[in-house]
């Protein structure tokens, strides 16, 4: 909403100056979003100065002058005036700026073979004179320390624009500005002075508002103007309409707009001899079409509300008017209208149509239906004055009465929610000056409501009217209560808490990625999920949302590759979705990891990240987080997205369904789609909501300390076994021979190969065994080897190497 | 006495020279070996008069003590020259790299969630949660924002189907709608989270970040909301004293409603909070409407209390000092590695909030 001051003070008697005006409005909840002269074409130009002028290499007849325009660096300007010489203070216009005296707009350009960054000008190019010789020559006293400056003064008042909040359509007018301002100890408003216009003759194009279930209408007031002059808006009248950012048209319509803003009273104004016999408001059938003001065809649906005649429809009510009816130059009588429609039926139809106006956004959020009469009023008087015309008896139609709205307020309500205490007088005072009409009830106030304020309906609004009136700065800053109710954090977003930095302390760097994704990327990792479409999508490769995190993820890994990146270790911790209902969806992290270890190092090998690099990240990301390492199993069974022979899934339970962790190397076929060219590619996921929460917590589930001072002894054994036997196989069937005896199981050694038949493998380990009773003698350890052994090679058809 | 005094000097002369531990060795079993000169003068005392005996012994005593401590030192001495020496050849070039340090960062965003929850959890908050993916009924209705309401046009939504039933949250209020309908009131939460607007140029991303903020009790009034704020911009920013601006605005779902300005100046090109004459929008809030209330089954007749959003990017980039919104989505590896922080630097009261 924009306006003057000037414009303000027609309504409002105050002593404020600008910037105290500026404050208040903000401090009640009108938020200045600007305060500033609106810009003028002639801004652009600046007084410069010539530092050298020299002849163009290429024309005898031009200067190439370098000038001083305030900035750090001078401009080449080519110039072609006589007088252009060292030292002269003249006026600049940059590229973009429009010449007043052609209209044309400058742009950089080359002048036999010279570019020329804007022009130099005469008095005759900026309409100052006749002058066309030569450029404009400054007074040195006057400009010499203004160069960069304006060369034009902006004479243009400055206009306030405000952010209005929905609730408040009552300022979508000056006066109702002024009257939150008056209210708030800003000034008075002024009085409307009583209209003592004279009325001649009755409406006689018959309106009939038709009495159907969507009616959108229910008042209708219109008044005829005969013998008007229509014609250019007069200086005052224009500069109104320039102020608000709008362009004048002609006299009539720039009249109903300004009073639109003036008193947030829309108004529409009919060529009266263009209307066939009658006004009938009613709902549209669907088909039914008009062209709008705007120069566009609209093809109605049903129950839309339309002014129409016996014709068909002139206009869609509220929204906008047809151009069948439209005031012209020409027109002689007009039809005045100033109507009420309900603010539901103005959204429906605007959404439906896709259509936003002044007259919309106003009766959207709700107009004083008592302000019909006022209405027609201000704008035939200014119509008589401006452009002539005789001035019917108003006709208003209506289908509802219009009922205050009556709230009994206890004034306790504003302390037990504002916290501070206002007395009665003064509470009394602003509400009235808002416009309240307050009758006492012992303690209880019963209060009018005002018909422009539709958003107050019941005591917490009056509440807040008080509050914002008297000053959120009365409002007491109480120390912050420290009652827990419970502990910050549950134990899943802990878990959230652990992993994130454990994985970060992996070295991998975190990011944050859209929840949404490119639908050709998602179709890679969705597995059997279903894809989840967003009807509007910012933009057509970012129309799903994500079923994984990596197609994201490996995204921006190729990004980041592109930059020349070799070595990257990336995770995100967020949403993957599974169904489009609210809660279907896991919070995951996705780690990648390319490139290299060691790289260029002096002392160790360098080699390609793989499968087990981010095996071990993982699994100690998890134990980090508090899952115990003896606790989980390795499966080979992962989604498809993954390498099938060189990838695994960490699982709590041998038969659990979900794994709660997957890692291994993504599959080529995916690696060749996405285009992905690195040494090596590794990746590891984790799926936080399938971690089994854990009862206890940790310090409450630890076993006993116990340790044995016995000594403890260790032996290796290799054994020969099928090459798709498990290791993680091997390790339990050795450990299950004693639990108690056997401390630790540790693979050391894999081979195949030579001397190793074909479909086999060797593998070595190393057994720690001890007892926690007494030192084991050769018998006893001799006994455990053997049982090994046979146990082994039982269970497996494990061979043991001689 | 003289012989073997002579035979002391010319041993010590000897042991002097010697720089080799073998030989120092030799000179040793030579005087105190079984045969050694030493241990023979020592086996004559027994053939000698009693009176003589007594200084002889004296005498060989002392040259005996003398000479020993002297191979000690001696043997100590070279001991000392060998391991410098090896020591010496085993010198290494230690300005050589070391091995390569892989260092992971938390983001950004994380980092300022974990600083906000901290302080937060200080005055007794616990943290919520609700899903990205909404109904329409918790994003707007429930929240006094019914369909025909102008305010939704202030959300510009991503719709998941053509009814508009289903939506990707546009804030982190609906939160306060589960936490109400599933619990029983005193309700004190924060909620932080993803959010969505079909929104997207240099200020304004597709997805950002908000912590929403519930307090409903029996006595909870504007001035707890205010000192609450207070509080938590005072805390954030680490500051003694902020310059801070309540004004009143309007959401559907709070009333009064107010929002939240600092002061903030501009210092060298460079943003400075707390101070100053100019205001910086930060965030929005109210004391909950009655509407709401009535809508998740609390009697706002008994309970009442405050709400309040904050946008976390935002406070993160004038915390942090970064320009680009936008830039907090894009994962730039060198983004990441300049503006992530240590996984070990954990937002903690008693340790201070950054470093």
């Amino acid at each position: 909403m924009k306006f003057t001051v000037d414009w303000l003070k027609n309504h409002l008697d105050t002593k404020f100056n600008n910037n105290q005006i500026i404050d208040k409005l903000t401090n009640i909840g009108l938020e200045v979003e600007s305060f500033e002269s609106s810009t003028s074409e002639l801004d652009t130009f600046i007084v410069a100065k010539i530092i050298n002028a020299k002849t163009h290499p290429n024309a005898d007849r031009l200067k190439l002058c370098d000038v001083d325009i305030g900035s750090d660096k001078t401009i080449e300007v080519v110039c072609g005036a006589l007088n252009a010489k060292n030292g002269l203070l003249t006026v600049y216009a940059p590229p973009g700026s429009i010449i007043p005296k052609n209209q044309m707009k400058l742009s950089v350009s080359k002048i036999r073979g010279v570019t020329s960054y804007g022009m130099l000008c005469s008095e005759s190019e900026l309409l100052l004179s006749n002058e066309s010789d030569g450029i404009i020559e400054l007074k040195n006293d006057k400009y010499a320390n203004k160069i960069g400056e304006k060369y034009f003064k902006n004479t243009s008042e400055k206009v306030i624009d405000l952010s209005i909040t929905p609730n408040r359509p009552d300022c979508l007018g000056v006066r109702g500005i002024a009257r939150d301002l008056s209210a708030a100890g800003a000034g008075k408003l002024k009085i409307n002075k009583k209209s003592n216009l004279k009325y001649r003759g009755n409406q006689n194009i018959n309106v009939t508002i038709k009495k159907e279930k969507a009616q959108g209408c229910t008042i209708f007031g219109s008044c005829l103007i005969k013998g008007v002059t229509n014609k250019e808006s007069p200086k005052w009248l224009k500069d109104k309409i320039l102020s608000l950012g709008q362009k004048p048209i002609s006299a009539i319509v720039d009249i109903t707009n300004y009073v639109m803003f003036d008193l947030n009273r829309p108004l529409h104004a009919y060529d009266a001899d263009k209307i066939d016999n009658e006004i009938i408001v009613r709902s549209s059938s669907k088909g039914e079409s008009f062209e709008a003001l705007d120069n566009k065809k609209y093809i109605l649906e049903n129950d839309m509300c339309v002014i129409s005649d016996r014709s068909g429809v002139l206009g869609l009510g509220g929204i906008i008017g047809g151009t069948r009816s439209g005031t012209e130059y020409s027109t002689k009588n007009i039809l005045l209208e100033s109507a009420y429609f309900l603010p539901r039926s103005i959204r429906k139809t605007s959404k439906q149509l896709n259509i936003d106006t002044d007259a919309k956004f106003r009766f959207e959020r709700g107009i004083d239906p008592l302000s019909i009469e006022e209405g027609l009023i201000k704008a035939s008087e200014l119509i008589k004055q401006i452009c002539g015309g005789e001035i019917s008896n108003l006709d208003v139609k209506k289908i509802e009465n219009y009922k205050k709205t009556i709230i009994n307020f206890d004034p306790f309500l504003f302390e037990k929610t504002t916290g501070f205490n206002v007395e009665n007088k003064e509470l009394i005072k602003i509400l009235e000056r808002l416009g309240f009409n307050v009758s006492k009830n012992k303690k209880i106030l019963k209060l009018a409501i005002p018909s422009w304020r539709p958003d107050i309906i019941q005591p917490i609004d009056i509440v807040e009217e008080i509050v914002r009136i008297k000053g959120y700065e009365y409002i007491n800053t109480l120390e912050p209560i420290k009652t827990r109710l419970k502990p910050t954090l549950n134990y899943y977003q802990k878990l959230f808490h652990f992993l994130q930095r454990s994985v970060a302390s992996k070295g991998y760097l975190e990011t944050v990625t859209w929840s949404f994704t490119d639908s050709k990327i998602n179709q890679l990792f969705k597995e059997n999920d279903e894809e989840i479409s967003i009807v509007n999508p910012i933009s057509s490769d970012l129309n799903v949302l994500r079923n994984s995190i990596f197609p994201n993820l490996l995204y921006y890994l190729k990004k980041n590759l592109d930059r020349g990146f070799k070595d990257i270790s990336l995770f995100e911790i967020g949403p993957a979705f599974k169904g489009k209902n609210p809660g279907d969806q896991l919070t995951v992290i996705g780690a990648v990891r390319a490139g290299k270890i060691s790289r260029l190092s002096w002392n160790d090998k360098e080699r390609i990240v793989d499968t087990f690099d981010v095996k071990k990240d993982v699994i100690q990301s998890l134990c980090e987080a508090g899952i115990n390492k003896d606790d989980i199993i390795i499966d080979d069974r992962t989604p498809s997205y993954y390498h099938p022979g060189k990838s695994g899934g960490v699982y709590q339970n041998k038969n659990e369904k979900n794994a709660i962790a997957y890692f291994g190397e993504i599959h080529p076929i995916i690696m060749k789609k996405l285009d992905i060219k690195t040494e090596g590619l590794v990746i590891f996921e984790i799926c936080l909501d399938y971690i089994r929460a854990s009862k206890q917590k940790i310090k409450d589930s630890k076993s006993e300390y116990k340790f044995s001072d016995f000594q403890k002894s260790e032996r290796d054994f290799a054994f020969i076994i099928n090459k798709n036997f498990k290791s993680q196989e091997l390790v339990n069937i050795i450990k299950s021979v004693d639990n108690k005896l056997i401390k630790s199981v540790k693979v050391f050694d894999v081979f195949e190969g030579e001397n190793i038949p074909e479909g086999k493998k060797s593998i070595t380990v190393n057994v720690t065994i001890q007892s926690e009773e007494k030192t084991l003698n050769e018998n006893d350890l001799d006994n455990i080897n053997k049982l090994i052994i046979s146990s082994v090679e039982s269970k497996s058809l494990a061979k043991i190497r001689s | 006495m003289s012989d073997i005094k002579k035979i002391k000097d010319n041993y010590i002369d000897k042991l002097n020279k010697e720089n080799n531990i073998e030989k120092v060795n030799n000179i040793k079993s030579e005087l105190f070996g079984k045969n050694g000169i030493i241990s023979n003068e020592f086996k004559k005392l027994g053939s000698i008069s009693v009176e003589e005996r007594k200084k002889l012994a004296s005498d060989l005593n002392n040259i005996k003590d003398e000479l020993q401590n002297k191979i000690l030192i001696k043997i100590q001495e070279i001991e000392t020259k060998e391991i410098n020496l090896k020591l010496e050849k085993e010198k290494i070039d230690v300005t050589l790299p070391e091995r390569n340090i892989e260092i992971g960062k938390i983001h950004p965003v994380s980092q300022v969630i974990d600083e906000i929850s901290s302080i937060f959890s200080e005055i007794g908050f616990s943290v919520e949660e609700g899903p990205d993916v909404e109904n329409e009924y918790n994003n707007f209705t429930a929240l006094n924002t019914p369909d025909n309401h102008p305010a939704r046009d202030m959300h510009d939504t991503f719709y998941l189907d053509n009814n508009k039933e289903l939506l990707l949250r546009t804030h982190t209020s609906p939160v306060q709608v589960r936490t109400m309908l599933k619990g029983k009131a005193p309700f004190k939460i924060i909620a932080p989270g993803r959010t969505y607007r079909s929104d997207s140029d240099q200020t304004h991303a597709p997805m950002f970040h908000q912590v929403e903020g519930l307090h409903i009790d029996k006595n909870i009034n504007m001035g707890h909301l205010k000192g609450c704020l207070n509080y938590f911009i005072k805390e954030f920013f680490e500051v003694d004293k902020i310059k801070m601006r309540f004004r009143p605005s309007h959401f559907p779902f709070t009333e009064p409603s107010a929002e939240v300005d600092i002061g903030y100046e501009i210092k060298n090109g460079k943003i400075v909070i707390g101070e100053g004459n100019k205001w910086l929008e930060i965030l929005g809030c109210g004391m909950v409407h009655p509407n709401v209330l009535k809508n998740v089954n609390v009697n706002p007749s008994k309970y009442q209390g405050y709400a309040f959003g904050i946008g976390i990017d935002r406070l993160g980039m004038l915390k942090y000092g970064i320009n680009d919104l936008r830039a907090f989505f894009e994962t730039d590896y060198r983004w990441l590695s300049h503006f992530g922080f240590d996984p070990l630097d954990v937002p903690s009261n008693y340790r201070g909030l950054s470093r």
